[in-house]
């Protein structure tokens, strides 16, 4: 299995928490997205048109689009199914939902990284506003959650790519100027998620202590 | 013409502006500059242009020196793109290992950070964090005393040298195949430029440094355009993997400098306590002071 991967991109990292969380083996090709753009460059246009990353390569099979490659790896190489719960409709709907939510916060946090890290020219006001508006609808979904007891986006006991869909954007908002002060149960929540085992760092993320409780 | 910052400390200096692999010849590239909207272009001849900002020359439009607003002075050095908004100092500080012809000079790409320039400046100077914000790289506990090292400002160059700086570093560049303790040498020849040599693998015997550089240009107080880059002896890792290898240590410090309070660099000696680690941003800090800068600092009360 082969990961094209750029260290910096929230994206790639969603996927590398996946196989981590997973114990895959795999192989990162390592691409210069920047400032070498080689994510457009012919030989990687012919692998994803869109010209972004990640890319995953298993066996014949070519995956482009960080959500779809976590519904497959976790469809693919989780036996016991709480990843992706696809016996359950309820849960199921809801990773759909929130893996939407993910691409709504790349939308957002994530083009005011680019804009403030790498120079993307793009309304970085607007951005942050967009940001700011899908954290609140985050903080209060996991605040009520957590008052059932549910430690996750979705309900049931363990996470699921939802999770790790949206956690590397929020995580790396500052970079993008969004602070996440205001939002308490989004800041819980991380830690919950740093606290997994196989969790992975990248470039931008730290560890967190481990639970007092 | 109308400035948005007044200090002719920083006014009187060369700013880099892009490095020259990043110019897409004959086009129009706008950036920023002490919150000047400025552009510059390399025009068919290879000749480097810099004007501040019209709406007549847009980016990514073919360069038209006619259409071009007032022009500023441009200078090429160290493979990167200069230019000066006051009086151009007639020199710019030296890297002679950049002529060396083994080795290869690295833009390791430019980088935006949300804090002023000094404060980025004093975080590359410092060997402190090491082992805990490139953990496993630059440096891992237990081994984390910053050893005794010297720090002058040389009066004939104006710059700051700290000399006989030593770290225990795990992975000290993409060359290294175990953990050494690894000798540095720093340089800050300009008030917002910086550079540190460090023993390069497999070259300790015959004395030569990697050389890794650090070129600031503030775009406004507190957001800073980081050009990044590294002169290494180190003809086996492809162009590409040092990149990638600077990329993650820069992106580890990023948060960390993002988060220093407050944003602009403290120059009185009481504003934050300092322990005997940071000699040389301590040197730093006066040398500021000595020089007058007020933009991007928060001058010491007389």
């Amino acid at each position: 299995m082969k990961l094209y991967d750029y260290e910096l991109s929230g994206n790639c990292y969603k996927i590398r928490l996946m196989l981590n969380f997973l114990g895959r083996e795999y192989e990162t090709r390592p691409v210069d997205f920047y400032p070498g753009r080689e994510h457009k460059s012919p030989e990687l246009m012919k692998l994803n048109p869109l010209g972004q990353l990640p890319i995953l390569e298993d066996g014949d099979l070519v995956l482009r689009d960080a959500q779809a490659i976590l519904t497959y790896l976790a469809h693919k190489y989780d036996p016991s199914g709480q990843w992706y719960p696809v016996s359950d409709p309820d849960r199921l709907g809801q990773v759909a939902q929130w893996l939407a939510f993910a691409d709504g916060i790349t939308a957002t946090a994530s083009s005011a990284r680019l804009h403030d890290t790498l120079f993307y020219e793009l309304d970085v006001e607007a951005a942050r506003a967009g940001a700011h508006r899908l954290f609140r609808v985050l903080d209060e979904h996991l605040w009520f959650a957590e008052q059932e007891g549910q430690d996750w986006i979705c309900s049931g006991d363990h996470p699921t790519i939802a999770d790790l869909a949206c956690f590397p954007y929020v995580i790396l908002s500052e970079e993008g100027g969004v602070s996440r002060q205001d939002y308490p149960a989004i800041r819980r929540w991380c830690d919950r998620i740093k606290r997994l085992p196989g969790f992975v760092l990248m470039s931008g993320v730290f560890p967190t202590s481990q639970s007092a409780a | 013409m109308t400035q948005a910052c007044k200090d002719p400390v920083i006014h009187n200096q060369w700013h880099p502006l892009t490095s020259l692999d990043e110019i897409a010849q004959g086009l129009v590239h706008d950036t920023v500059l002490l919150e000047q909207p400025l552009s510059y272009a390399m025009d068919d001849t290879g000749a480097l242009h810099v004007w501040y900002r019209t709406p007549a020359q847009p980016a990514h439009t073919p360069y038209d020196p006619a259409k071009a607003g007032n022009a500023l002075p441009a200078r090429s050095k160290h493979g990167y793109l200069w230019t000066c908004v006051g009086k151009p100092p007639k020199d710019l500080f030296p890297v002679p290992e950049l002529l060396e012809p083994d080795r290869q000079n690295v833009p390791t790409g430019v980088f935006g950070v949300n804090v002023s320039a000094g404060r980025t400046i004093e975080n590359f100077l410092d060997m402190g964090h090491f082992p805990f914000v490139h953990t496993g790289i630059l440096g891992e506990e237990p081994r984390t005393e910053v050893k005794e090292y010297d720090v002058e400002i040389s009066e004939s160059r104006d710059e700051i040298l700290a000399t006989r700086c030593q770290f225990y570093q795990p992975k000290a560049a993409l060359a290294s195949e175990s953990g050494a303790d690894v000798e540095y040498v720093y340089r800050v020849p300009h008030i917002n430029c910086a550079l540190l040599y460090k023993s390069s693998p497999g070259f300790e015997a015959e004395g030569r440094m990697d050389v890794i550089y650090m070129f600031l240009q503030p775009m406004t107080r507190e957001w800073t355009r980081a050009h990044t880059g590294m002169c290494v002896i180190d003809l086996e890792n492809s162009y590409q993997g040092i990149r990638c290898f600077q990329q993650v240590i820069f992106g580890q410090d990023k948060p960390i400098l993002e988060n220093q309070f407050p944003k602009q660099l403290p120059l009185d000696t009481r504003a934050e306590t300092p322990i005997r680690a940071d000699k040389s941003a301590i040197a730093y800090r006066r040398w500021l002071s000595r020089k007058g800068l007020t933009y991007g600092v928060i001058p010491a009360a007389v």
